[in-house]
């Protein structure tokens, strides 16, 4: 029951905003914090290993040949706990901007963590394929209604045909799968799947790959990503960034490594593209002047290295890529909330117009400071742990693609340090007005930094639900 | 008794949060209490400790908790005590707490005073977890966690452009490195399912790798020590590194951090002995810096930066050590080293204290008038470094030459020359800043003073500690005909690798008197040039030998890796984020979607921007598909 619980909060939430505009913010509120205690709950329940409440059958979906049937396992609880529990930043930093209309805003937020929530859930893979479709629908809306971009229509409509084009290859995959299996049941098309031709199953699996590539996205696939993530409002860049995208990587975990294995271990190709993504996303962020586009690109070499390293399928990867995805997560939100507070005090997000900002903001130098550790992998940070343990998979596969990916660790230091010391350091400057960090921001921050931190030190509390479920219910 | 470890990295860590929470409000005295108290507790830890070590001779694991469990990967948190590490400790804490004492005198005018303490506690936490760590990714935390403080320490002076510079720079020629520490890791734990020294070497797993496999770990592993410990070519960043407060270069970038490229090697030393392509690599690699870093200093005119490069270079001497397989005498040199040089940097601190900040040796002059304590430790941490009997440096400088001799003719003869450099640069620089007339602005003159006793008193411990360091280190075959032994040796023998050579007393007495004797007319040179004659050091635009200039521009690496690296890396970039990321790529994507628009005129219809279109075709066609498929 838990599982539908965690769909609908969200949902059901969003629609209470329909009908009372006025009370949308404490709705939100409510919605998302319940959502995530649900989340919390269901994380504890794993861990006393309590799998009754995590399943949920509703029977089929007559038309479809689709079974709603949710479950929570191991590789799910991670992803089910990062949506829900980033929901609540996302949604105060939707509320903390005036702007029109804000009760559709935040129910499509809250809409469209509930379709994320369906993909993480989702116990049969024709769910998973719906939900993850789904999620483009709220912010399409998002981005077309609120983004302050002049060209929104044009950003926002590649973004959508290109992702719902690339989508229709993972169908095909599953279609050819389900010929050969009892059910769209993810156990059912993995049975299947891996009992196909090593040739048929390299075909399922590009499918797959395609569709994950343009989502996560891969190189050359991923030119809509940051015009998109610059164009979008800053609450709907996190959820693409911190959450959506990880529907792909998850995808490709517990969906496709484990359907079609013999075309998961023919992939080199694959990987070599997730190399050249890193590599060529680390470049392109060496120029960057907007934060929010260096974020961009920094994010396309991080969720590369995710990629990478399931692909890798090395004894490391599993966990590696669970840690790194919910990493990924909070230090997505936070350098976006802080390239929002940058941006909604200047005007802008043009660091090297900015300087000086540490004098006078040591607190908010320090948490700053902090998250771009993170973000470049820094021990006793959550990076570290998720990054370390994704290359030791890679390189167990192929070491020369471990270096290469390996060299994010010079690249991001590069670009990151740039980014912080052209914001923070050097002398104050007086003609420069930065509005002090309030006390709602300097908690999230703060709330975030504890996060990586206490993820950094001790993956245990992380690990340590994963492992008990895949004790209970296996990947 | 080692179950008390835990409590050495404790007590910094807990001085580091107190700052952080507390800092705001806490008055600069108690700042000073805690901080430098935290590390003299964890100092009287590690004696306890190292006295414990010292009777047992037992290594032990003491193990704090589980820290990463994934798929066959267990990394506890765990602390390796045996004689390497618990030497480690000794002199960490020891001149660590020296120097906080020192920086409360030095910083006392700061206004970043607070900040100053909380940045040296947390390194010093890291530095300890880095020689205590069981495994290598435990030190690797320890490894990361200096070069995080190491930049935020650079860069202490934020306001100033070229601090933040130069911190960025230490900090990412260090990434260099520690991406070779990462591959190497990973081949390792590839290859033998661990990163745990005792199972990786007691345990027989790395004596089971094929050699090629073996040469490449340690080459691998040597990138980051290279990294770290400023071997050439990643030296640049060190003299760099001196934008950051004088204590800072004491502690971080001479006496501990810079020397965890050592550690690390005489810590996996077995494996690098397996390999001999490795070992001579680190043993030529630490040959031309030592070489390089002694003839640049030669012509350089910041206090700071002559001792930068005589770091470098002292630390290539170390790694010659390593190379020829004498890792004893490499840990031995990293201790005295330790003593001198800290001793070295905090003089020069107190003499740049007086003058108020200048750090230009052309500008100073006869300050030995001014400052008598600073002179006279300083002259003792000059004599040290130069290789004078009895004094510090001369007993692990000996050794190395020793061990060169029995090795490699030619290497030997370089190494002569390095040190005879060493001795020549280390007078220049001390004539030129104590002895003869003063040659700064009367300002200056009238500010000159001696430094206050939170300063000199560091000064003299230290000054002790190289006069009388380098007996724990006494000569094998002398000390044989005396019973005087080598304690450091018979200590650190079995962790570390110890290789007594053969030289007879005779060979040993007659190399040590030449080597001196070298030292000593290098002295009588510095002495012929800058006192006797007071030759006037040239200004930068005033020199005209193209030898020299090569020198004074560092033979011009930072030049070269601008135009090698810095440059091509950020025009590709700008090509890759202009040309090929717009123009081609998104190009394609976008001719691609316009090609399928015109295929028919429902998707031209669909152009109008009706998403809601999109979406009742996708599903339409998506029932029609499943329809077909599944009709049976």
């Amino acid at each position: 029951m838990l599982t539908l619980a965690l769909l609908c909060i969200p949902a059901f939430f969003g629609l209470m905003m329909f009908l009372s505009s006025d009370l949308s913010k404490k709705l939100a509120w409510v919605g998302s914090l319940l959502n995530a205690a649900v989340a919390i709950g269901a994380a504890v329940a794993v861990s006393y290993g309590k799998t009754e409440m995590l399943e949920f059958d509703g029977g089929n979906i007559a038309p479809l040949g689709a079974h709603f049937a949710l479950s929570i396992n191991a590789t799910s609880i991670l992803m089910v706990l990062l949506n829900a529990c980033l929901l609540p930043f996302i949604v105060h930093v939707a509320s903390k901007h005036e702007m029109r209309n804000e009760s559709a805003f935040l129910s499509l937020i809250l809409f469209m963590s509930s379709a994320m929530m369906g993909a993480f859930l989702a116990n049969d893979s024709f769910l998973f394929y719906i939900c993850y479709e789904a999620a483009l629908v709220p912010i399409y809306f998002i981005i077309l209604q609120w983004s302050t971009a002049e060209n929104k229509s044009k950003i926002v409509l590649k973004f959508f045909v290109y992702t719902l084009f690339a989508s229709l290859f993972m169908l095909f995959s599953l279609l050819y799968v389900r010929q050969f299996a009892d059910s769209f049941l993810i156990s059912d098309m993995i049975a299947a799947g891996s009992k196909l031709s090593q040739h048929e199953q390299v075909w399922v699996f590009a499918g797959f790959f395609i569709a994950f590539a343009v989502k996560i996205p891969i190189f050359p696939f991923h030119t809509w990503q940051p015009n998109t993530y610059k164009a979008a409002p800053t609450a709907g860049t996190m959820l693409l960034a911190a959450v959506m995208l990880k529907m792909a990587t998850y995808g490709l975990l517990r969906i496709t490594m484990p359907m079609v294995p013999a075309g998961a271990a023919n992939a080199d190709w694959a990987m070599w593209l997730c190399v050249i993504s890193i590599i060529y996303a680390s470049f392109v962020a060496l120029n960057q002047t907007s934060f929010k586009l260096l974020i961009a690109y920094s994010s396309i070499a991080h969720v590369g290295m995710i990629a990478l390293g399931i692909l890798a399928n090395g004894n490391t990867a599993y966990e590696g890529a669970l840690i790194e995805m919910v990493s990924h997560g909070a230090i997505a939100v936070g350098l976006f909330f802080i390239a929002d507070m940058i941006e909604s005090r200047v005007g802008h997000d043009h660091f090297n117009k900015l300087g000086g900002l540490r004098e006078k903001h040591p607190a908010f130098a320090f948490l700053f400071f902090v998250i771009v550790m993170a973000s470049v992998a820094l021990p006793v940070t959550s990076g570290f742990v998720g990054e370390f343990l994704l290359l030791q998979s890679v390189g167990s596969h192929n070491i020369v693609m471990a270096l290469l990916a390996g060299l994010t660790v010079v690249f991001g230091a590069v670009y990151m340090l740039r980014a912080f010391q052209s914001t923070m350091l050097g002398k104050h400057n007086a003609e420069l007005a930065f509005a002090e960090m309030t006390a709602s921001e300097k908690m999230v921050l703060t709330i975030l930094v504890l996060i990586t931190i206490a993820i950094g030190v001790y993956p245990g509390i992380l690990l340590d639900v994963v492992h008990k479920g895949l004790q209970l219910t296996g990947i | 008794m080692e179950k008390l470890i835990t409590l050495v990295p404790l007590f910094p860590l807990v001085g580091f949060l107190y700052q952080v929470f507390f800092g705001k409000n806490t008055s600069k005295q108690l700042t000073t209490i805690i901080g430098s108290g935290a590390i003299f507790a964890s100092f009287v830890v590690s004696l306890i400790v190292f006295n414990s070590q010292l009777h047992s001779h037992q290594a032990v694991t003491v193990k704090v908790f589980e820290w990463i469990h994934a798929g066959s990967l267990h990394i506890d948190l765990a602390f390796l005590v045996d004689s390497l590490s618990s030497t480690y400790l000794l002199f960490i804490t020891g001149v660590g707490f020296l120097i906080h004492i020192y920086s409360s005198g030095y910083m006392s005018h700061d206004e970043g005073f607070n900040r100053f303490f909380a940045y040296l506690n947390l390194f010093v936490f890291f530095m300890l977890i880095l020689v205590l760590g069981d495994s290598l990714v435990t030190l690797f935390v320890g490894w990361e966690g200096v070069g995080v403080c190491s930049f935020m320490l650079i860069g202490f002076w934020y306001k100033e452009h070229a601090n933040n510079e130069a911190a960025k720079k230490a900090f990412i020629m260090n990434r260099v490195g520690d991406l070779g520490l990462i591959v190497a890791m990973i081949l390792i734990f590839s290859n033998t399912g661990t990163l745990n020294y005792v199972e990786l070497f007691n345990h027989g797993k790395i004596a089971a790798l094929s050699p090629s496999m073996l040469t490449t770990i340690a080459i691998f592993l040597f990138i980051g020590a290279m990294g770290k410990s400023a071997q050439f070519p990643l030296h640049t960043w060190l003299p760099d590194a001196m934008a950051g407060p004088t204590p800072v270069s004491a502690l971080i970038h001479a006496a501990t951090m810079v020397t965890a490229g050592i550690y690390l090697v005489a810590r996996n030393g077995d494996l690098f002995e397996m390999s001999h392509t490795a070992s001579n690599l680190v043993m030529y690699v630490g040959l031309i810096t030592a070489l390089m870093g002694a003839t640049i200093a030669l012509t350089q005119n910041d206090i700071k930066k002559v001792l930068a490069y005589s770091t470098v270079s002292q630390l290539g001497f170390m790694f010659v050590a390593l190379g020829m397989g004498a890792h004893s005498i490499a840990v031995f040199h990293v201790i005295t080293h330790a003593f001198f040089k800290a001793l070295l940097f905090l003089g020069s601190g107190s003499v740049i204290h007086g003058m108020g900040g200048e750090q230009d040796i052309r500008r100073m002059g006869g300050l030995k008038k001014y400052m008598p304590t600073t002179q006279k430790t300083f002259l003792i941490g000059t004599l040290a470094i130069a290789g004078i009997f009895p004094f510090a440096g001369f007993f692990s400088k000996d050794q190395i030459l020793a061990h060169a001799m029995e090795h490699n003719m030619p290497v030997f003869i370089l190494l002569v020359i390095a040190s005879a450099c060493t001795a020549l640069y280390m007078f220049r620089m001390y004539y030129l800043t104590f002895h003869g007339e003063f040659r700064g602005t009367h300002a200056q003159e009238h500010h000159l003073h001696e430094s206050p006793a939170s300063m000199t008193i560091p000064l003299w411990v230290l000054a002790v500690l190289s006069i009388v360091g380098g007996f724990i280190g006494f000569p094998h075959a002398l000390g044989h005909a005396i019973h005087f032994p080598h304690a450091l040796d018979h200590f650190l023998e079995g962790p570390v690798l110890v290789a007594v050579g053969d030289m007879s007393v005779t060979v040993e007495i007659i190399l040590a008197l030449a080597t001196m004797g070298i030292a000593v007319v290098m002295i009588y040179v510095a002495h012929n040039i800058y006192i006797a004659k007071a030759t006037p050091v040239l200004e930068d635009n005033e020199i005209t030998s193209p030898f020299h200039k090569l020198l004074n521009k560092k033979y011009g690496f930072d030049e070269l890796y601008e135009a090698m690296f810095k440059k091509p890396a950020n025009a590709i970039g700008n090509a890759f984020a202009t040309v090929v990321e717009w123009k081609i790529i998104d190009g394609i994507v976008n001719a691609a979607g316009t090609a399928a628009e015109g295929v028919g005129a429902l998707a031209r219809k669909l152009h109008g921007g009706h998403i809601a279109g999109y979406l009742l075709t996708f599903i339409v066609g998506l029932i029609i598909l499943l329809g077909l498929i599944f009709k049976a």
